[in-house]
């Protein structure tokens, strides 16, 4: 069924030529520059923005640029990429989740309190185990509340912002006079503090690069068995000549400092996981279905309650995994722990990685190209040492840049009629 | 075309409180014909297709299918009978491709829960092409980028695939212009043509002596008239629509 050969002789009732797989490189780049022309930016703004940033902060300090800049980096965006990964889902459903923060810091300070030597002085994978328990079982609450009374989980998460909030603070005051819980589980406080050798930086991007060419080979295998169309081979080397490329450059830089952090193993893992979910299976199939319209669901015979329901849990699960890792970070959790604009940065990472905030649009590796952006100018301003003040400032533009970006992108996807 | 009717409702009646809605009302549909509903509003269309569809039961009444008494407690059963219905505001998701819309909530999968992605799209394309559906450029363009026209065609598609034996169409062709009417039309035509029975909806009485074999006529939520259409006239129809005879008046039993 080649459409290049039958468009030229339309008979309508002779066959079925729904297709316009493009079957040439330069037909798939032409087809690409229709699409981004119609409005479907796709990921190009965040790169275009990324560039940007790096070239202006390149070139005003020269730190920004080397090895060990880009190893701090990639600790600074780890807890954020992993709290904004239940973001994303939460936003696929249209719905919003204020309380990530704060319940990131619930869990961050359960694993904290559990693992204090003799007091009850558990191992590392009970306590995480149990503070994850926790966490998702507040996105359960908070979900079946959304569901069941109907609230709008803007006020139902508002309420848990403030509710986790106090509970953070009590914990923490509780368990000691100085509101600090000291970390001194090394498998814990090695999330963010130990590193990868060389060798296993390699056989991590190997795996990355293998993972990624062993599953386009098993699509076009699949697709071929059926005699579906397939994207032009030429196409498909590319981009894993792309992959490769920028795999091995961060991995060959960040080896030649201190080697890529273990919070990043523990970041690609969820982002693989999730990605997986969201994109093959059918729940994810599901979460895009009634992110996209609800009562089609419905009818579909889908139980949309219930996924709103996993989709709260999956934002609670993550914020867990990101409080571990944040507290990991600093070696300790404290009163103030889940405050000041992680909340603010969680939600916009995954709307400036191109999660649309309308829901039904978007893929969890937005959740780590946002965060992305975000952490490269905060750590741009902080090399700088420009105030707060500043920094809040321009972060807040990053976040209303992105947004008028796909709020327009939308309007032109609706005025020239592709989505 | 036989003469047997494939879905048969005898004297089925529903009440919402003081309203009478449907009274005694007689309606089949046999395979390989396009059977027209017709009526003013308010005449009891929807109620009889939603009690067929299972949104809610009759009070009284029977539905037989394909010659056997059958009960519809739910939408579920209606499905399983192989009877479809296409609302008229398509219950389709923009922001999915025309596959995963056709197989949404049915997907197929390997090892239960993994999206078998190359399975559906076949199935998909199969099912379009044994419609004639020529106007989709690409079985994997979001449904957004589509016209009304291809949204419907998208839609019936979509019915059609799950080995349906009776396909109900709401307004099919309310919202469209007059190329996209001319296409869901001879897409209706065809499913008829393929042994489905096909139930259409319409106010549009032009459409409908284009494309139907039999017109049902409701009024005040009674059966006044079934009429071929090779032996009646636009005239008799509205005439019908607006002045049918009724068994009994509405409100006469209090009188």
């Amino acid at each position: 069924m080649s459409a290049t050969g039958q468009q030229d002789r339309i008979e309508p009732k002779e066959g079925f030529t729904a297709d316009d797989t493009p079957q040439t490189f330069g037909a798939y780049v032409t087809a690409w520059l229709v699409r981004v022309r119609s409005g479907d930016l796709g990921a190009l703004p965040m790169v275009i923005g990324l560039i940007i940033i790096v070239i202006i902060f390149g070139s005003l300090n020269e730190t920004y640029l080397k090895a060990v800049n880009l190893v701090n980096l990639l600790l600074q965006l780890s807890g954020l990429t992993l709290i904004s990964i239940g973001v994303v889902f939460v936003l696929l459903i249209a719905e919003i989740d204020l309380s990530v923060a704060f319940v990131s810091a619930v869990g961050g300070v359960t694993a904290a309190l559990l693992l204090r030597p003799d007091d009850p002085g558990f191992s590392w994978p009970v306590a995480i185990g149990i503070a994850l328990l926790v966490t998702t079982a507040i996105g359960f609450i908070q979900g079946q509340i959304i569901t069941r009374a109907g609230v709008p989980s803007f006020v139902v998460t508002l309420a848990g912002l403030l509710a986790w909030s106090g509970v953070v603070l009590i914990l923490t005051t509780q368990a000691t006079t100085s509101g600090t819980i000291i970390i001194q589980n090394d498998f814990v406080v090695g999330l963010a503090n130990n590193f990868l050798s060389d060798f296993w930086g390699w056989v991590l991007a190997v795996l990355i690069i293998g993972g990624y060419t062993g599953t386009e080979l098993l699509k076009i295998r699949s697709r071929r068995k059926r005699r579906l169309p397939n994207k032009p081979i030429s196409v498909v080397v590319t981009q894993i000549g792309a992959l490769t490329v920028l795999i091995v450059g961060v991995v060959g830089y960040a080896n030649s400092d201190r080697g890529l952090p273990m919070a990043i193993l523990v970041v690609l893992v969820f982002l693989t996981f999730w990605t997986f979910i969201a994109s093959r299976t059918r729940f994810g199939r599901h979460v895009y279905a009634v992110g996209g319209n609800p009562e089609a669901a419905r009818r579909a015979g889908i139980d949309v309650a219930r996924v709103r329901v996993a989709v709260f849990m999956i934002s609670g699960f993550m914020a867990g995994v990101g409080g571990i890792v944040l507290a990991s970070r600093l070696r300790s959790v404290a009163t103030n722990t889940g405050g000041g604009n992680l909340l603010l940065n969680a939600i916009a990472a995954a709307v400036i990685g191109g999660t649309s905030l309308f829901g039904g649009s978007g893929r969890v590796a937005s959740a780590l190209l946002g965060a992305l952006v975000i952490t490269s100018v905060d750590n741009g301003m902080g090399l700088l040492g420009v105030n707060s003040g500043v920094k809040f400032v321009v972060t807040g533009l990053v976040l209303l840049a992105a947004v008028l970006v796909d709020s327009l992108s939308k309007r032109g996807r609706a005025s020239s009629g592709v989505a | 075309m036989t003469d047997r009717p494939i879905l048969d409702c005898r004297g089925v009646s529903k009440r919402f409180g003081a309203v009478q809605a449907l009274y005694n009302v007689n309606f089949e549909v046999r395979v390989g014909e396009v059977m027209a509903l017709v009526g003013d509003n308010g005449a009891g269309k929807s109620t009889l297709i939603k009690g067929v569809a299972g949104i809610y039961p009759f009070d009284e009444g029977e539905i037989h299918f394909d010659g056997e008494s059958v009960k519809i407690h739910g939408p579920r059963d209606t499905a399983d009978l192989g009877i479809e219905v296409v609302y008229q505001d398509l219950a389709l998701a923009d922001n999915l491709d025309v596959v995963a819309n056709m197989f949404l909530g049915r997907e197929e999968t390997q090892r239960r829960f993994i999206l078998d992605e190359a399975h559906m799209e076949n199935s998909a394309r199969a099912t379009l092409e044994s419609l004639s559906v020529t106007t989709i450029r690409s079985v994997r363009q979001t449904v957004a980028g589509l016209s009304g026209g291809q949204r419907q065609a998208v839609a019936v598609a979509k019915a059609v695939m799950w080995d349906s034996r009776v396909v109900i169409l709401d307004e099919p062709t309310a919202a469209l212009g007059v190329a996209q009417t001319r296409q869901v039309l001879d897409l209706v035509r065809r499913m008829a043509d393929q042994g489905l029975a096909v139930v259409i909806i319409s106010h549009n009485l032009h459409d409908i002596f284009e494309v139907a074999d039999r017109i049902t006529v409701l009024r005040l939520g009674q059966m006044v008239a079934v009429l071929e259409k090779e032996a009646t006239t636009q005239q008799e129809v509205v005439h019908a629509i607006t002045a049918g005879t009724l068994d009994t008046v509405p409100g006469m039993d209090e009188l």
